[in-house]
């Protein structure tokens, strides 16, 4: 399996840890790990770096989830990289939402490690 | 001032929500203790969050509370790490166990109340501090409990009800032209 340059998008350094635990314990294979607290810090570290997957929350300070996923679908370069929505927000209307603007998966907080990584099986 | 639901639901709703939150994230099987109502915090010490809800029938506040010690211990679990003082990452942690309880609480609440917004959560870690909202509606205070140690979760709604709007309001901040013209319509 090639391994991920992984991007986690969360306004908490603590799920942003959490994340990358999970993560390893799950075995994913991973190369490199940028962390971003919204939106827009996101986008710089897209511009600055290669990036072959992005987990992130939607509620955000500055630029939330959606607003990323949006800007990351429209990009010629980054239109393909897997989007993973990591989030308390459970409405179906958010779900819809995320599915529209092409999400690659929904993982709702809390979550078991479990979930995580039958989320990210699903993308190999 | 109508009410919007009932307790009862409400404090369900807190129950499942905060005790899967536990559960998942914490491996921490809590105890639900006596619910209460109070008009306003008393005296604190120790963390307290605050997370604002809003939607079309209903604004309103949720807010979880509890010593130092026990956000230490809270965030221990959390990060497996351990703590011995409130420092930035209890603090965040703190933020992001407020987050998911009060945001699946929003989730839980929209199924009667449709959709409904969530603030960023405010972390405050202090002493002898007093909190208070503006208006007079009373808090549903869900305790819970594992040992000797206490987790507080508050909720506060309120309806929109535009029934009970004044018919003439003037908007902070205000100019006194608007005051005039107010008192005008009023004439």
């Amino acid at each position: 399996m090639i391994p991920y340059d992984l991007l986690i998008v969360d306004d908490s350094t603590a799920i942003r840890k959490i994340l990358q635990r999970v993560l390893h314990s799950a075995e994913i294979p991973l190369r490199n790990v940028y962390e971003a607290g919204d939106g827009l810090e996101a986008l710089a570290v897209l511009k600055a770096n290669k990036v072959s997957l992005v987990l992130s929350d939607i509620n955000m300070p500055n630029m939330d989830g959606l607003q990323l996923l949006a800007q990351i679908r429209a990009n010629q370069e980054w239109k393909s990289v897997p989007v993973i929505m990591i989030t308390t927000e459970g409405s179906q209307v958010k779900v819809v939402e995320a599915a529209q603007l092409g999400a690659n998966g929904y993982v709702r907080k809390p979550f078991t490690p479990e979930q995580i990584k039958n989320t990210l099986a699903g993308l190999v | 001032m109508r009410e919007l639901i009932g307790r009862d639901t409400i404090v369900e709703m807190v129950h499942d929500v905060t005790g899967e939150v536990l559960s998942t994230m914490l491996n921490l099987d809590a105890a639900q203790d006596a619910v209460y109502g109070e008009m306003q915090h008393g005296k604190s010490d120790g963390v307290v969050s605050f997370v604002g809800l809003a939607g079309p029938q209903c604004v309103g506040t949720g807010s979880l509370q509890c010593s130092s010690d026990v956000a230490c211990r809270l965030a221990g679990r959390f990060l497996m790490s351990e703590y011995a003082f409130v420092d930035d990452e209890v603090l965040d942690a703190f933020g992001e166990l407020t987050n998911m309880v009060i945001g699946n609480f929003k989730t839980a609440l929209e199924g009667h109340l449709g959709a409904i917004g969530l603030s960023i959560p405010t972390v405050v870690h202090g002493k002898n501090f007093s909190t208070r909202s503006p208006g007079n509606e009373e808090w549903t205070v869900v305790p819970f409990s594992w040992g000797d140690d206490r987790l507080y979760v508050r909720v506060c709604l309120k309806a929109k009800d535009s029934a009970e709007a004044p018919p003439l309001h003037v908007r902070k901040p205000f100019t006194t032209e608007q005051i005039r013209h107010t008192f005008s319509e009023l004439a």
